[in-house]
């Protein structure tokens, strides 16, 4: 696995807004089919970093790599899920009508305007089906609970067919069941892409991921297995009870509570 | 009722026919260009463009009456004003650093004093009211050759990238991510706005021509369930509300643009303080 080439390359990565720097000297790869959790403390800079990731910030210094080139060129390949998404409550638009905005920038299809055609149709019900939304395909969106909403959004982000996917904060409106569910989906594509996972939630990592990359302003990578509750206090500066729960160990039950 | 079909046949005021006609086929482009300004939440960009506009009809007239330009008429004058306001506020938004909103009220402004100032050196017989309230008198057949050229041009181009507008307006950073040019799509926005605000600009004045493009939208956003639902509504309440403000104002002898905004600003209030207690309200309450 780790002969491959990386998927996403960081080198000595910096970003600030103004004088205060977001992202310090952050440098680490993450490789195909890894599934990676992004976490640290609201304000620590995690949503900064996928927005470098997806070359929607510029570093001021550093270089970033996603699939070997400048992020903003590796686009069509990455499906992503934004935070918020400030949108309008009284928007007209339909769970349909957002999947199909993830096939805009489908390739190599003959098309005329951005009009979605057959094959953007199918993939788009494909990803509702996926989520178990297609029967609500024709719903207004903002007829949606919050956890619904997310998974159309999951679905816009996978319409594409990428082979990286971003969700940033996926379980923030979703209840434990809810979050049960989305574990298995995520484990599910992970067998088909490389996911990074943007979550406050640590009972969430654990479950899911070999390597937790740590942010607040510099930027750690650890195995899963390795993270103590000293290191989450160096990234969090309190203390957190962390619950690990066996499903990750392979030879014995742990239930560690520290 | 009957007079307002009486004048419409009546070969003493065709300007009556050309602005009942100029409105019903503005409207196509008022309801398309109109939901994308509603959804996108710059209704109040669309107000600074409109405003704006008098600084090209002072000039033009001012350029006509002085000069003799003949060529230069209101309605050249209208549209080179209404583009250049586009442009400035769509560029400052997206590039300069400036606070947007600042950009936006000195744009609004300056055009309206730059407007005011011509007006009042043009010698002759110039009607300031006409211009800022609308006077359908003003409407010619050669305007209402304009408003289908413009009309033909704005709502293909609107209707035509629906996808991508559709996205911008939904969400702009996901568009990018997929590959739409949103900042040159924005700016096309403001240019189709600027284009679509010129069309009525005669029957509705500067000032309430801004009625016809937030109105109709916000009538039909109740009852859409996606945009081109708003749309399709939008364009049908515009022309109504245009034929209906005509109607009324003409056997009365009511100014015509400030009727036509007050139709559509009674329909906007019906539907509004209606929708909350109505059959329509509950049932897409309860079973979203």
């Amino acid at each position: 696995m780790v002969s491959a080439s990386p998927v996403i390359e960081l080198n000595d990565v910096t970003f600030s807004f103004g004088a205060a720097p977001v992202v310090e000297n952050a440098s680490f790869s993450i490789y195909p089919r890894e599934s990676v959790c992004v976490v640290g403390p609201n304000g620590g800079g995690k949503t900064t970093l996928v927005k470098l990731i997806l070359g929607l910030l510029q570093p001021q210094s550093g270089v970033i790599r996603v699939f070997g080139a400048a992020p903003r060129s590796a686009r069509p390949r990455i499906g992503y899920m934004p935070q918020h998404v400030l949108f309008d409550p009284q928007f007209p638009v339909t769970v349909m009508d957002i999947v199909l905005m993830g096939r805009l920038a489908a390739a190599g299809r003959n098309r005329f305007l951005g009009w979605p055609c057959v094959a953007d149709r199918q993939a788009a019900r494909e990803a509702l089906r996926f989520l178990n939304m297609e029967p609500l395909a024709r719903r207004p969106f903002a007829a949606l609970s919050g956890g619904q909403r997310q998974r159309v959004l999951i679905a816009r982000a996978l319409s594409n067919r990428p082979d990286l996917l971003l969700l940033d904060e996926p379980t923030s409106h979703v209840d434990t069941l809810g979050e049960s569910q989305l574990l298995d989906l995520l484990r599910e594509l992970n067998r088909r892409m490389t996911i990074v996972t943007v979550t406050h939630d640590l009972g969430f990592v654990s479950n899911l991921v070999e390597k937790v990359v740590c942010v607040n302003r510099s930027v750690v990578v650890h195995p899963t297995h390795a993270i103590t509750g000293e290191m989450i206090h160096e990234i969090y500066g309190a203390h957190v009870r962390v619950v690990r729960h066996g499903e990750i160990s392979d030879e014995k039950e742990e239930h560690a509570h520290e | 009722m009957s007079d307002f079909i009486d004048a419409l046949r009546d070969p003493l005021v065709p300007f009556v026919r050309y602005a009942l006609l100029a409105g019903v086929l503005a409207s196509l482009s008022f309801g398309v260009i109109g939901s994308y300004v509603v959804t996108r939440r710059i209704t109040y960009i669309a107000g600074a463009i409109s405003h704006s506009v008098l600084g090209g009809i002072g000039a033009a007239l001012y350029l006509n009456g002085v000069h003799g330009w003949t060529w230069c008429d209101p309605f050249l004058g209208a549209t080179l004003a209404a583009l250049l306001s586009a442009v400035v506020i769509g560029l400052a938004s997206l590039y300069a650093k400036q606070r947007e909103d600042t950009v936006i009220g000195a744009v609004w402004s300056l055009g309206m004093a730059i407007g005011a100032v011509f007006l009042m050196k043009t010698p002759g017989n110039v009607d300031p009211l006409g211009y800022l309230f609308g006077n359908i008198t003003f409407v010619t057949l050669k305007d209402l050759w304009l408003v289908l050229g413009l009309d033909a041009v704005v709502a293909a181009v609107g209707l035509g990238l629906y996808p991508q507008f559709l996205a911008l307006c939904f969400d702009e950073e996901f568009a990018e991510l997929r590959g739409v040019p949103v900042k040159w799509y924005y700016l096309l926005l403001l240019i189709l706005t600027a284009l679509t605000v010129v069309m009525l600009v005669r029957v509705m004045g500067i000032i309430l021509v801004i009625a016809l493009l937030s109105l109709p939208p916000a009538v039909a956003g109740h009852f859409a369930r996606n945009l081109w639902q708003m749309m399709l509504g939008a364009v049908l309440c515009c022309a109504a509300f245009v034929a209906a403000g005509l109607a009324v104002s003409y056997p009365y002898d009511l100014p015509s643009g400030p009727t036509i905004a007050l139709v559509a600003g009674t329909a906007y209030l019906v539907v509004v303080l209606g929708y909350k207690s109505s059959i329509w309200g509950r049932l897409s309450r309860k079973n979203p």
